[in-house]
């Protein structure tokens, strides 16, 4: 009966310690919220599908409370891969009654009814990153991001400047609509060449490495490679060197790794979509709008980029991704 | 027959008392640990107590509790599934490119996705009775043969990775306002996804409880070479239990695809070890033989509050897997207390 009397108790304090830890977490959270107002005062939310710890996203994500900062606004990021989540978490914002959205449209046809309701409701709307077809019509006021087809025709053309005939085109996410667009942009922008996709997992770089590798090796036409984030880039340079190949190999998106790779030369050429103003941007043009009623862009989208990373301007930007903005 | 008034009250049909036998219930941490989750987050937030914060985080609660009830069942019956998370992708993605791409009516879509969904789960079982590998081994080949099939199939006939058009087909409307739409209650929208898990977890606690099958699925989770000599079809009952996880993954995968209209081929795929989760916050035991449906519903909902709940109070979203985390190995050490002391009492 004591032992039983002992186990009670036990039962009734975890989760009793359970409340005090997550409280210290709740108390942490209400002293940012205190943070004088300078000129904004609003909160905004940010809602995208990129996935947490996701390099890329960080930066979106830094861009976005950097701006909200300096604003004096509020600004609060969640995210989730899946987009019935996504639309859950649009759907919890607009209850909350925010002052503005900011939402990345990967799968626009599923975030359609969040995203219209969030609008019904009286919130401006901002999408970000993909999604550029639907944003107005789906009645948000701007659309801040890089045409995908567009880039990749870019990447196709400079690729193919440089002499390259056959492209791996190496695709990261399975069911990611912008990077098939990217794909397919480089395909018509590498005139008299052909483009061929290959799939791997972000997850295991080992893996996605070796994959590239075989690839590679077994088809020793391949003389370009052209990767659709940051890190696989890292893995694809490796890959060349590890199959003796020549490939020449360039790359979406950028961290300081492919910063210093475009600086030695491993690596050809970057695109860069500046994806720290698709998150500072539209905290910024939420704000205007709150206060002045500005709208940016006329119906059209502030595109971001295609914007070029090369040996001549590696250096500097190699500094600011260290700094997280890049 | 005078001798059996002098025997003594068989320990097995001892009369506990209220208190005890509540104790002794699977479901019992997991209640605890639902009431907790609530007060906590009602308490700081206005917002998540509304009727449009509870819509919202019932909402996530509704599906995977949809999919943690029938896996559930099957790791009470003493089996695993780790396919059950992408088979909803498959359902969603063959619903999606049945109405999409070949304009195919809604209801015939419905129809051939769920026995696709019944085939691949007969061939789960099947597999897993046959060979009397561990079930675990098994799904996890059809789990990768099926993320494969999802992104092949979907790239070859639509040349992206998603299905859409799906509102597009004949007879949409009718099967969204079935599996997708949302009832309005009070002013506040709620999906009717909510109603179905609310029937579900009745319906599955009658089987668990009240029939015959409920008894085998018991006995093949405790102790298989018993529950065979005792006469319980082991074999059909399990496969049965991998079956009724893929009508599970069919009606989710409808839902989806019929609220999102597109689907990408991805759909679903980590989501397995969620439904596992819901399911052991619950109360299941991983080795099988004791568990219950309510309690894997109550997982669910602990789920949705916390995953909602966070967005709600602003906390950093970096740090959700680590409460979700923290949470789960709360629930299994409280189920664990709460079953000890039970069965100390008992004594």
């Amino acid at each position: 009966m004591r032992k039983s009397r002992r186990l009670l108790s036990a039962l009734v304090l975890i989760p009793l310690a359970l409340t005090a830890l997550t409280a210290c977490q709740g108390g942490k959270k209400n002293e940012a919220k205190t943070t004088p107002g300078t000129s904004g005062g609003y909160t905004f939310a940010v809602v995208t599908h990129g996935g947490s710890g996701d390099a890329f996203w960080t930066v979106v994500k830094n861009g976005a409370m950097a701006a909200g900062k300096q604003m004096g606004d509020k600004v609060t990021y969640s995210s989730s891969g899946d987009p019935q989540q996504q639309s859950q978490l649009i759907d919890a914002a607009v209850n909350q009654k925010v002052d503005g959205l900011v939402v990345s449209m990967a799968n626009p046809d599923a975030l359609k009814s969040s995203v219209t309701k969030a609008v019904a409701a009286g919130i401006p709307v901002i999408t970000i990153n993909s999604g550029a077809e639907d944003s107005a019509a789906f009645g948000a006021i701007a659309h801040v991001g890089q045409d995908e087809t567009v880039a990749g025709k870019g990447a196709g053309d400079k690729l193919g400047s440089m002499g390259a005939h056959h492209v791996l085109c190496v695709i990261h996410e399975a069911g990611n609509v912008g990077l098939e667009q990217r794909c397919a942009g480089a395909k018509a922008g590498l005139t008299g060449g052909t483009v061929e996709n290959l799939q791997v997992d972000l997850n295991n770089p080992q893996a996605a490495q070796s994959t590239i590798q075989a690839k590679l090796q077994s088809d020793k036409s391949v003389d370009g490679v052209l990767t659709l984030n940051a890190q696989v880039a890292s893995f694809a340079v490796a890959a060349v060197k590890g199959a003796g190949s020549k490939a020449k190999v360039a790359t979406f998106d950028l961290n300081t790794d492919v910063a210093k790779a475009v600086e030695s030369g491993d690596i050809a050429f970057a695109v860069d979509q500046q994806q720290y103003t698709q998150g500072y941007l539209p905290i910024v043009l939420l704000t205007l709008y709150k206060q002045n009623l500005n709208t940016l862009g006329g119906g059209q989208p502030i595109l971001t980029g295609p914007g070029f990373v090369t040996k001549d301007n590696a250096a500097q930007v190699e500094a600011l991704t260290e700094k997280g903005t890049r | 027959m005078a001798t059996a008034t002098a025997a003594p009250v068989d320990e097995r049909i001892k009369n506990l008392g209220v208190t005890r036998q509540l104790l002794a219930r699977p479901e019992i941490g997991a209640l605890l640990g639902a009431v907790v989750v609530f007060a906590f987050f009602a308490v700081q937030s206005s917002v998540f107590r509304s009727g449009a914060g509870v819509a919202n985080w019932l909402d996530p609660a509704s599906t995977l509790g949809i999919m943690a009830i029938p896996v559930a069942l099957l790791m009470i019956g003493g089996e695993f599934d780790l396919s059950a998370g992408v088979m909803v992708g498959t359902v969603g993605l063959t619903i999606g490119l049945l109405t999409g791409q070949y304009g195919m009516n809604t209801w015939g879509a419905l129809v051939i996705a769920l026995a696709l969904a019944l085939a691949l789960g007969f061939f789960n079982g099947y597999l897993v009775v046959r060979t009397k590998l561990p079930s675990f081994i098994i799904t996890l080949g059809t789990f990768l043969m099926l993320q494969g099939l999802n992104l092949g199939v979907t790239k070859a006939v639509t040349d992206t990775v998603q299905a859409d058009a799906i509102d597009t087909a004949p007879a949409y409307r009718p099967a969204y306002d079935i599996f997708a739409s949302t009832v309005s209650v009070g002013g506040v929208e709620f999906r009717v996804t909510i109603l179905w898990w609310i029937a579900l977890t009745a319906l599955a606690t009658w089987v668990l409880l009240r029939t015959r099958f409920g008894n085998w699925i018991f006995s093949v989770g405790g102790n298989v070479q018993a529950a065979r000599s005792v006469g319980v079809p082991a074999a059909r009952t399990k496969v049965v239990l991998f079956m009724t996880t893929a009508a599970g993954a069919w009606l989710v995968g409808t839902m989806s695809a019929l609220r999102l209209t597109s689907i990408q081929a991805n759909t679903g795929i980590g989501e397995e070890l969620i439904y596992i989760v819901a399911a052991v916050i619950g109360g299941c035991l991983l080795t099988g033989g004791f568990g219950s449906a309510v309690g894997a519903s109550l997982g669910a909902l602990i789920f949705g509050m916390v995953q909602q709940g966070i967005v709600y109070l602003g906390w950093d979203s970096d740090w959700f897997k680590f409460f979700l985390g923290a949470m789960l190995l709360l629930a299994v050490f409280t189920n664990q207390f709460v079953r000890r002391l039970a069965e100390e009492s008992r004594r």
